[in-house]
């Protein structure tokens, strides 16, 4: 909502004086069986009608964020020697996939107030909403840590080249243990540490073939895959206990 | 090669799982034992996630159980009455610890109770089986190799009604016991995750009196019927059951069944007692450690809400 509202913020300036143009590597990431991961190439190009006006620091930041879930985080603590969950909290919203590339750190490009508009950066993009604990921030650090050690929170404080303050291109590593949805992509120009474009696009990451239809039956036909899944348990029961019978003989 | 797995949505290497299955089923064939006390942790411990590790653990052992059983079946090995008795009780007893299970987990710190309930079962009955083991084999060597066969003492389980023959086993005893055991083993076998083998084993010997070589194929028989239940309601309730994962895990599980099944024929009673014995300690002493000692990571991210 906040983002959308900062969109026609952005759409209600007189002619913009910079705009993005953008292309990527790929339309869709499909998950087949032996996905091992991948990686995007977002590049792009700024168009001006004049000659730039503005001499402020240019900034190119590019963000990709995979489908908002909802997570609790907890927290161990010792009990009568033993080492047992006491805390947690719910974090309402946070991306199951969160990426910030920038072309310089993003504390140089981005004014604090339009992060807090915006919710660029990781910390701001997670959200909890009405959590007691007076120490919620260090459970939000936590989940930041823990994904950014899965690979799935990454920010690559000079992962964008920008040549000639006009072209532009960045690679996003995407890990191997992707959840599917539509991964939102936005780039920012920003000038000063205020933003003067944005550009967003989607890119489906989705499960093809055996694993689409694997996955469909198991929810759709939770039955009928229950009893699959057992028909091959005995199958391959009953084949390996033959197939060493012959082999005695 | 790494494999993409469509329900736990994490990628592994293929390898790995196929190894991983065929060292737990060579043990599930030399014992009797499903596996699911070795595999279930071994799963969390590779990146699957807990949910999915215990359901498709379960359709495992279904797979290993049952190559596993037609080998006993073969060498005559299995007590069909006694297995059928257990399996009633066993499926009572499965429903009951789902019903349990889903209250505790209600009140929150149910991954306390399993760590729990792991330490304390497989404590006690690694400790017993392995005191017990090494009497025997100490009294075995005494008599010059000739082990004095003992005479069944007459307890008040011999005094119960409703008596049954179980030919296979040899015995002529109350239907009460067995049944009381299927129950509880099943309880236990619902709360922690497994088909019950490791807990199902020294019951039938301690407390059933049944003779060892017939207590491997009957545990096995009754623990296919047991898991292919729970693998029915995970698939059914939670869309657990990752059927990518349990191909690969079967794959060398069922290979590894067979071959366990030809050691433990080879070894000697007693001796397979021990080592059953060792590897309970070994895996009861390293939940206890992880339980006792400071984790390097003090968070853990879960999906489901709190209380």
């Amino acid at each position: 909502m906040i983002r959308l509202v900062a969109l026609f913020a952005l759409l209600a300036l007189p002619a913009k004086a910079e705009e993005i143009v953008l292309g990527l590597s790929r339309d869709e990431v499909a998950i087949t069986a032996t996905f091992e991961g991948s990686e995007i190439l977002i590049f792009g190009a700024i168009k001006r009608d004049a000659p730039i006006a503005n001499t402020d620091d240019l900034g190119v930041i590019v963000t990709v964020a995979g489908p908002d879930k909802p997570v609790t985080v907890r927290k161990k603590d010792r009990r009568l020697g033993i080492w047992v969950n006491t805390e947690a909290v719910d974090i309402d919203v946070a991306p199951t996939f969160y990426a910030v590339a920038t072309n310089r750190p993003l504390r140089e490009i981005l004014s604090p107030s339009e992060d807090l508009n915006t919710r660029i950066s990781t910390q701001r993009a997670i959200r909890s909403v009405g959590t007691k604990s007076e120490n919620a921030e260090d459970f939000t650090r936590a989940l930041i840590r823990i994904r950014a050690g899965q690979g799935l929170y990454q920010t690559l404080p000079t992962g964008v080249s920008v040549e000639e303050e006009t072209l532009f291109r960045v690679l996003i590593p995407l890990p191997a243990n992707l959840t599917e949805g539509a991964y939102k992509a936005e780039i920012y120009l920003t000038r000063g540490g205020e933003i003067v474009d944005l550009y967003t696009t989607t890119i489906p990451v989705k499960k093809v073939g055996l694993e689409r239809w694997l996955y469909n039956l198991a929810h759709e036909n939770a039955f009928l895959y229950g009893l699959m899944s057992l028909a091959i348990a005995i199958g391959a029961g009953w084949g390996a206990s033959a197939v060493f019978t012959l082999l005695r003989r | 090669m790494q494999i993409y797995l469509p329900i736990a949505e994490v990628s592994v290497n293929a390898f790995l799982l196929l190894g991983l299955g065929g060292i737990v089923g060579i043990l599930s064939g030399m014992f009797g034992v499903g596996g699911g006390f070795l595999m279930t942790p071994l799963l969390f411990f590779i990146g699957i996630p807990p949910a999915v590790a215990v359901a498709t653990e379960a359709n495992q052992i279904v797979a290993s159980s049952f190559s596993g059983v037609l080998a006993h079946l073969k060498r005559k090995t299995v007590d069909l009455k006694m297995g059928t008795v257990l399996l009633v009780g066993g499926l009572v007893g499965s429903g009951l610890g789902i019903i349990l299970f889903n209250y505790l987990k209600a009140l929150g710190q149910v991954e306390l109770l399993v760590q729990l309930c792991y330490v304390v079962f497989l404590g006690m009955i690694g400790a017993l089986m392995f005191i017990e083991s090494l009497k025997a084999i100490r009294n075995t060597r005494k008599s010059g190799g000739v082990a004095i066969p003992k005479r069944r003492k007459h307890n008040w389980v011999h005094n119960l009604p409703f008596k049954m023959k179980f030919r296979v086993s040899g015995l002529y005893i109350s239907v009460i016991p067995p049944l009381i055991v299927g129950v509880l083993v099943g309880v236990l076998a619902a709360i922690m995750g497994v088909g019950g083998g490791f807990i199902m084993v020294p019951a039938m010997i301690y407390l059933l009196g049944m003779p060892t070589k017939v207590v491997v194929g009957t545990s096995l028989f009754q623990i296919i019927f047991v898991t292919a239940f729970t693998t029915m309601l995970h698939a059914t309730t939670n869309f657990t059951v990752d059927i990518v994962l349990a191909v690969l895990l079967l794959v060398g599980g069922v290979i590894g069944a067979q071959i366990g099944t030809r050691i433990g024929v080879r070894m000697k009673a007693e001796q397979l007692r021990i080592w059953l014995a060792i590897m309970v300690l070994a895996v009861c002493g390293k939940l206890a450690f992880d339980l006792l000692v400071m984790p390097s990571e003090l968070y853990s991210l879960g999906t489901e809400g709190h209380s």
